[in-house]
């Protein structure tokens, strides 16, 4: 394989693998700040064993995001360092800033969370989450920033032969950062509500009248946490769709398998596509849908694949513009259906834990197990639509990814790494997640022995 | 002052950070399986760092995004040129930041004993490939006309780098060695000066030898202006001093010094390559300098003020975090959490 499939491939793993662990980072790191935000104020110790007992899961998931997280600061330099040199003038600062800001905070604040039980005042100690809290936000914006500049340039020149920043504040006011951020955001938080639901209701099903209060009040929270997060990915996500009809139009007619322009647009539910030939073997349409959706009218014309193909060609030359749209529309469709899927399973969730009788529901409590699983699998079809859907850029309409590889690095070399990494990364998640699943399933230490 | 010439130093202060601070938790995981042999003496060890480890890793995840930042031509080079060893030093990183996490949750002796060796394999392989890369830098390769190495690894493998990355490997050993000399009590604290008074005067050999050979392989001694013949004469009385307050017994004064080793290594390898970052043994006009790798006079401006703002604070709440977890710990101390 040539060297730029390989690092393609490289980067997509250990980009998406790193991804499994952030949101529940995000997430994770704001449910325990609020959790040790009420045992302070109300002085009431279940919720301290609530922070502790959660917050085993969350260090657990935290190493695995540190360790791959020093993955991706090199990257850049390891297999696209010709990207590197066209676009660190404005990639660096918000990489930089990212360490400054906010990996110091994390890093710095869950050492003194981890080992400081009873060393500082309870204050002290809760301002200390609330760092790491903020600090994994921060971190989470300023990369953001860097990735919405490749989806939407701003604020920049073409000078020496690269892309340099001319206008800070708007890379950082960038419109679509604005869009993807509380997307991200959002998406961390449904998974964090999403994960403690799937725990805490393996554990109701134990009815063991010990835990039971424990585990039901977690729940309570973890519902509300859940469904907030799923409702605001939702509208944010719709914002972002139209913000797209815009900005990004290919993007968007490779999500919804629109090859010809239409006037209205029609939205296609499920659909069986051809790339090759360009058209959609089977199509199940609603009429007026599409325009609606993304232009809040029924009127509106939606231009097609092909005619922005067309477009792109006059304007930078011949080639392929198109992106692999079957993974767009099926990733598409994966996030959007588990997204309203959330909504549905966390509104019930809050529903019956508010006025408990959740119990009752044994089925739904089953089902909120493998449940937990669903935000992360829609968080990695929206990352594959982000991304690939730019194809063949890497920089929108300033850079080609096959001319943002290393030149000096051999398949060889990228087979080495792509090999460790994959293996490494395998036997982390193995462990990971039986870790996790063994402090998950066990029961919380009880009330009187806490102090450790 | 011009701006590069400020992210120069600041990009030299960084990685003074990173030696310092990384360097004592790389000599840490070292001496973990040299020192400590039953279970909670190893968690003594372990938890002598515990609480910073993290914070001290982010100096050096700042570092290579401050030089993607400031000099992208840097790092696109030196990480894609760099690319084998680069890759085994990240895969050592990534065991060692798991082995803290993962050891002690479970109990089955044969489970820790694995994540100790991830430590210590995790802590060593960094410590000298560091040394490798640097000594690599001192030394020039064989960056072409369009800035990019393709020369492989055998040729970053020679003789004078290995010996860079021993000397890195003894010094952050030392530095470790005098760490645990302040956190720790009892016998693991003895254990600790014992040995760094056996590999004392072996890592001083190694490192004068180095000098020398410097002095007459590169230029880093003796680059007009800004040679790097003082802070390596300072770094190596440090060296000295260290060991003659190991041999009096004064735990603070041996770790000051064998830090203040490591920062003048530091300064020296810095000033002995101004104004260049990256040096080409094929042509000197085809060297990275602060000029021709450096991102536009705007981006910098922009990073100068950040740091400027951002800095101070980082220092006071990292220092804070070393003084809340200052007390000294043993096996059988309460607050062993890793
Ligand atoms: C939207 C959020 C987000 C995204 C898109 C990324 N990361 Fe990440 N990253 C985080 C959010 C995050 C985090 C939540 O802040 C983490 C996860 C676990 C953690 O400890 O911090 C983290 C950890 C983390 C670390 C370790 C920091 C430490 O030691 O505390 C590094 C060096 C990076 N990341 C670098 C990157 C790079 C170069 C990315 C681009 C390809 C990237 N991350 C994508
Ligand atoms: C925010 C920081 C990010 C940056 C700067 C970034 C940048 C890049 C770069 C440089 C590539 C390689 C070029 C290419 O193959 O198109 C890429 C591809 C990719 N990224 Fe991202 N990415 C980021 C975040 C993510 C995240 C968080 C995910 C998923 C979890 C992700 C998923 C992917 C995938 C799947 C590809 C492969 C696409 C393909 O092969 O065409 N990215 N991205
Ligand atoms: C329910 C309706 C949803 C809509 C309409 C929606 C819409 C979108 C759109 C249009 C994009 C592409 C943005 C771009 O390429 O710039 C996107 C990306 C993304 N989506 Fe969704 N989304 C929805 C639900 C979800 C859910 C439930 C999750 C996860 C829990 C999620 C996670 C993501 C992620 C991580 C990305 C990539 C980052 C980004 O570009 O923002 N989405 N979403």
């Amino acid at each position: 394989m040539i060297p730029v499939t390989l690092a393609r491939w490289q980067f997509a793993i250990v980009t998406i693998y790193h991804f499994f662990f952030v949101p529940v980072t995000l997430g994770l790191a704001l449910f325990l700040a609020m959790l040790e935000t009420r045992y302070v104020i109300s002085g009431d110790e279940i919720y301290k064993r609530m922070v502790k007992f959660w917050g085993k899961i969350f260090l657990i998931n935290f190493a695995i995001g540190v360790v791959t997280g020093l993955v991706q600061e090199f990257q850049f330099g390891l297999n696209w360092s010709e990207y590197s040199r066209f676009m660190g003038d404005i990639f660096g600062a918000p990489l930089a800033i990212e360490g400054l800001l906010a990996f110091y905070l994390e890093s710095t604040f869950i050492g003194i969370w981890i080992f400081g039980w009873d060393k500082l005042s309870k204050k002290a100690h809760l301002a200390a989450i609330w760092m790491v809290a903020i600090g994994s936000n921060i971190s989470a914006f300023w990369i953001l920033v860097a990735n919405s500049f490749m989806q939407n340039p701003v604020g920049y020149t073409i000078r020496n032969g690269r892309a340099e920043m001319t206008d800070f504040w708007a890379l950082v006011g960038n419109p679509n950062v604005w869009h993807q951020f509380p997307h991200v955001l959002t998406a961390g938080i449904s998974v964090g509500g999403f994960l403690v639901m799937a725990f805490s209701a393996y554990h109701l099903l134990k009815r063991n009248p010990q835990t039971q209060d424990f585990f039901q009040r977690s729940f309570r929270w973890a519902a509300v946490f859940a469904l907030v997060g799923s409702v605001l990915t939702g509208l944010i996500g719709h914002a972002q769709g139209q913000f797209l009809a815009e900005n990004q139009s290919m993007k968007i007619s490779a999500m919804e398998g629109h090859w010809d322009t239409e006037q209205p647009g029609s939205f296609s539910v499920i659909a069986i596509i051809d790339e090759k030939n360009q058209e959609n073997t089977f199509d199940l349409k609603i009429p007026y849908a599409l325009s609606f959706l993304l232009y809040n009218d029924f009127s509106s014309e939606v231009v097609g694949i092909k005619e922005l193909q067309a477009k792109s060609e006059a304007l930078y030359g011949p080639g392929n513009y198109i992106p692999p749209v079957t993974l767009s529309y099926w990733s598409s469709r994966t996030m959007i259906g588990i997204g309203m899927l959330m909504v549905l399973i966390s509104g019930l969730a809050v529903f019956w834990s508010q006025k408990n009788t959740l119990e009752k529901q044994t089925w739904f409590i089953k089902l909120l197990i493998p449940a937990g699983l669903l935000p992360t699998i829609a968080i990695t079809s929206g990352w594959l639509i982000a991304e690939t859907g730019r194809w063949p850029w890497i920089v929108h309409g300033l850079q080609k990814v096959e001319d943002a590889v290393s030149p000096n690095v051999s398949s060889g070399n990228i087979i080495f790494s792509l090999v460790s990494f994959s293996l490494i990364y395998g036997v982390m998640l193995i462990v990971g997640v039986s870790l996790a699943l063994k402090y998950g399933k066990s029961d919380p230490p009880p009330a009187d022995v806490i102090g450790e | 002052m011009d701006l590069n010439t400020i992210w120069f130093i600041l990009i030299t202060i960084l990685f003074m950070g990173f030696f310092f601070l990384e360097g004592f938790d790389y000599g840490v995981g070292i001496l973990l399986l040299i020192i400590a042999k039953k279970d909670n003496e190893r968690r003594a060890v372990i938890n002598s760092i515990g609480p910073i480890w993290d914070g001290n890793e982010v100096w050096m995840i700042t570092a290579a995004a401050a030089l993607f930042a400031s000099f992208p031509h840097v790092y696109a080079t030196l990480f894609s040129g760099f690319y084998i060893p680069l890759i085994i030093m990240l895969l050592g990183l990534i065991m060692r930041g798991v082995a803290f996490e993962f050891r002690s949750k479970r109990e089955d002796q044969a489970w820790r004993n694995r994540w100790d060796w991830a430590l210590f394999i995790g802590s060593l392989i960094p410590a000298l490939l560091w040394g490798v890369t640097i000594a690599n830098m001192m030394r020039g390769f064989a960056i072409e006309a369009d800035m990019n190495y393709y020369g492989g690894i055998l040729p970053l493998l020679n003789p004078y780098s290995l010996l860079g990355g021993l000397v890195f490997l003894g010094l952050f050993t030392l530095h470790g060695a005098s760490f645990l000399g302040l956190k720790l009590e009892g016998e693991l604290n003895q254990k600790a000066k014992d040995i760094a008074r056996k590999i004392w005067i072996p890592v001083v050999v190694l490192a004068v030898g180095f000098l020398v050979w410097t002095y007459f392989k590169t230029d880093i001694l003796n680059n007009p202006g800004y040679d790097g013949l003082i802070p390596a004469v300072l770094a190596a009385v440090s060296l000295l001093a260290y060991g003659w307050f190991l041999l009096k017994g004064k735990e603070g004064l041996t770790f000051t010094f064998g830090g203040l080793a490591i920062l003048l290594v530091t300064i020296m390898v810095f000033s002995g390559l101004f104004p260049r970052i990256l040096i080409s043994t094929i042509n000197p006009a085809y060297s990275l300098n602060i000029y021709n790798a450096s991102s536009s006079q705007y981006t910098l401006k922009v990073l100068t003020i950040v740091v400027a703002i951002f800095m101070p604070i980082i220092l006071i709440y990292q220092g804070w975090a070393i003084w809340i977890f200052r007390k000294r710990l043993s096996p059988e101390s309460s607050d062993l959490h890793y």
